[in-house]
């Protein structure tokens, strides 16, 4: 079996452990969520594969590339896409993705194609010569997004990618990337939205405090719940209720 | 025993308005860092003892300074006053613009069932006294050591610092109120920065050109002091006189040039604060109109990663007309030796004594600034840092991006220059070169993420990078000068400090993220 990514063994301390010897594995292909309660440690981990941190110990895999030993060919095959969007105001979507393009080295032509088909799929179009100043939060969520997809990524990485999303623009959204699934792409999402980790997942792996307590299938979480009907958010809460309680006190 | 203010009253919001101010104070000053408070505190003691002894030794060097019966001095006091005016007329406007169009808690006062009126009353006095604090810092040195060795009446410098901010504020809200009017919001924005930016060095750029003219000299205090001015201005009983008449501590012209300038502001609360929500509702309005750049198709040009980051280095900082009149202050500056230079055309002491150590000087502070917005001033980090490219190969193209747009700007003057002199024209190069580098290498030690928009206040972010870029620009500054002057024993003395300050620079870099 191929794997997009793994994680073995990865360990993060700030002022205390971010990160506690994690480790999972995302198939090639895979829709993969990773949930857990605030401060579990869940974007410490991707900033770890997305090559913006550097991990205390444990390494990172990305279709066999290590991110340490070989970071610019793991940056080559990946996108990440924060929670706040990370886009130029003064440049338009279409130059933006032109600037993206020239970041990943590909061919200026096959960019133009692909800008513009990701423009036209998330109803950008006609904004698309516009600066990006005046954008609402999700129309920059987006541009970001289409950012992450026009050098055709094999793994995807994706940070609360609804947050703030209205109902449309949020289905856009999951509509893209269930198709970038569909043709063989890797997504790894954090959600706190587990109605949409519920849906889109195929497997979902869930951590607190820095570690991995379960992961599976729903089918294989609900088995590992003792109750076949729970939703996803009563099997969320049952594994990481006591957590949240804790922060919740400690807050 | 202090009361507490009743809520909502104008102590209360006053109050309020102190304990923000102050702690915005504390966190400028000790970069966000928590436990920095001692250090701050050991840092302004050593500064305020240094000021107060370069005080002490220029006012006694000077015989006669303290005869505030002459006329030279009152000319003198004067000139600093409007000079410290026109510096406070560019900070006034730039708050009253900021106050006006930034959100912060101005949704929660604008949606609470408050007396707005009363917060906006607060909120000018507290520019008036914002406005106020950096000359008092400026100033606070000469006014002690003069009230201390002469006569404590000195210390009324302090009251008329208040009268002038106010006056500033009141005007500056004036200008900006009218601009609304005419303008509109969208527009009052980007004017009234641009405005405060040239008022703030127009005037002291317009005494040099006038000394220049005059005198062949930069130097505004000879220029105030000059026969030609003692002949031109009017004599001792006039009213033009009462500011400086004031700072000496005439406690009649105090009063009254206090009464006008806070009858003044007086006049501008009342008839502003009532008005100012509205004014905040329709510049919260504006931003909704899309810019659009091109219509039609754009064609995407094959690029290399370098000329990539180039490109948008460069397009975002000719697009964000702001930061562009942020920057070219600096070039601003430029203009006197510029104007010294065409005066004395060919004239080989006035490009080495005057001309090149300025010309060095600023195309140094320029690149710095520059330096910061492409480094720490990156808009999109994440992006850059996820791109499959080298680290160093994102430093270079930016420190490229950087380096080309300051060869750009200097390369006229340079090309001026070498019509006059070849051999100035390459020791010019060579001390902008040394300068620029420096400037950009300092501010690639001390990079630190921060939004493009807190461009003015990238000095407070680290105290070592804004002195070490200050001092290496000086030094490159009078190296060229010395060389160019022929003093080449003297100059690799001040090239080897401009290479300590670097290297201790160097080593008081902070450990950078992955």
């Amino acid at each position: 079996m191929e794997f997009a990514l793994k994680v073995t063994d990865l360990v993060k301390t700030f002022d205390r452990p971010a990160v506690n010897n994690l480790s999972f594995n995302v198939r090639a292909g895979e829709f993969y969520a990773l949930l857990g309660p605030n401060g579990a440690g869940k974007t410490t981990s991707l900033r770890m594969v997305a090559g913006l941190l550097r991990q205390d110990h444990g390494s990172i895999e990305v279709f066999g590339a290590n991110t340490l030993h070989d970071p610019v060919a793991v940056k080559q095959m990946v996108a990440w896409v924060p929670d706040e969007p990370m886009i130029y105001d003064r440049l338009t979507p279409l130059e933006y993705l032109e600037f993206v393009a020239g970041l990943w080295g590909i061919d200026a032509s096959q960019a133009q194609r692909n800008a513009h088909d990701l423009l036209d799929w998330l109803r950008l179009a006609p904004h698309a010569n516009e600066r990006c100043e005046g954008f609402s939060k999700g129309m920059r969520q987006k541009v970001a997004l289409a950012g992450a997809l026009v050098h055709e990524p094999k793994l995807i990485i994706l940070d609360e990618p609804l947050t703030g999303l209205d109902a449309g623009s949020a289905r856009l959204v999951k509509d893209v990337l269930l198709s970038r699934v569909e043709q063989g792409c890797s997504v790894i999402m954090t959600t706190h939205i587990l109605e949409v980790a519920e849906r889109m997942a195929e497997r979902i792996g869930v951590i607190a405090s820095g570690k991995l307590i379960a992961e599976g299938t729903l089918d294989e979480l609900r088995q590992a719940g003792g109750r076949g009907d729970q939703s996803l958010e009563e099997i969320f809460l049952q594994l990481v209720g006591d957590e949240t309680l804790v922060e919740a006190e400690a807050a | 025993m202090f009361q507490n203010p009743t809520v909502g009253s104008l102590g209360w919001f006053a109050r309020h308005e102190f304990n923000l101010s102050w702690r915005d104070f504390v966190r400028m000053m000790s970069a966000g860092k928590p436990g920095r408070e001692k250090a701050v505190i050991l840092f302004l003691a050593i500064a305020v003892l240094i000021t107060h002894a370069i005080a002490y030794m220029l006012l006694t060097s000077e015989a006669g300074f303290i005869d505030t019966g002459s006329k030279s001095i009152l000319l003198t006091i004067s000139g600093c006053i409007a000079l410290t005016f026109s510096l406070m007329m560019s900070q006034a406007m730039e708050l009253v613009t900021r106050t006006f169009y930034s959100r912060s808690d101005l949704d929660l006062v604008l949606s609470s069932p408050t007396n707005e009126k009363r917060v906006f009353a607060v909120r000018i006095g507290a520019i008036a006294v914002a406005t106020s604090m950096l000359p008092m810092l400026l100033f606070g040195s000469v006014i002690n050591t003069l009230a201390i060795f002469d006569t404590p009446s000195w210390l009324a410098g302090y009251l008329l610092i208040f009268g002038f901010g106010s006056l500033a504020t009141a005007m500056s809200l004036a200008i900006a109120v009218l601009m609304f009017k005419t303008l509109g919001a969208k527009k009052t924005r980007l004017a009234t920065q641009i405005i405060a930016a040239i008022v703030g060095a127009g005037f002291i750029i317009g005494v040099q050109i006038a000394a220049i003219v005059s005198l062949d000299s930069v130097s505004r205090v000879s220029f105030f002091q000059s026969d030609m001015m003692l002949e031109i201005s009017p004599g001792l009983e006039s009213m033009i006189w009462l500011p400086a008449r004031a700072a000496t501590g005439e406690v009649f012209a105090l009063v009254q040039t206090l009464f006008i300038c806070l009858f003044i502001l007086g006049s501008a609360i009342l008839l502003f604060a009532p008005r100012f929500g509205e004014y905040v509702i329709e510049a919260a309005g504006i931003g909704q109109t899309a810019k659009i750049e091109k219509s039609g198709s754009m064609k995407f040009r094959q690029r290399s990663v370098r000329s990539a980051l180039i490109f948008k280095e460069w397009k975002l900082l000719l697009r964000d007309h702001w930061l562009i009149s942020q920057s070219l202050m600096q070039i601003l500056y430029l203009v006197p030796p510029a104007f010294m230079l065409w005066r004395g055309f060919g004239s080989a002491e006035t490009i080495s004594g005057v001309a090149l150590p300025i010309l060095v000087m600023a195309a140094g502070q320029l690149a710095g600034g520059l330096a910061w917005l492409a480094i720490s001033g990156e808009d999109a980090p994440q992006l850059v840092q996820t791109a499959p490219v080298p680290k160093g190969m994102i430093i270079r193209a930016k420190v490229e991006a950087v380096l080309g747009a300051i060869g750009i700007l200097v390369f006229p003057i340079l090309l001026l220059i070498a019509f006059m002199d070849l051999m100035a024209m390459v020791i010019a190069a060579l001390g902008i070169a040394a300068a620029t580098i420096s400037a950009t290498m300092i501010q690639l030690w001390f990079r630190s993420q921060a939004n493009r928009a807190s461009f003015r206040r990238r000095q407070t972010s680290s105290k070592v990078a804004t002195f070490s870029e200050a001092f290496s620009s000086i030094m490159w500054a009078g190296a060229t000068g010395l060389v160019a002057a022929g003093y080449w024993v003297v100059a690799p003395v001040l090239i080897a400090l401009a290479l300590l300050v670097l290297w201790i620079a160097r080593s008081f870099r902070p450990e950078q993220d992955f």
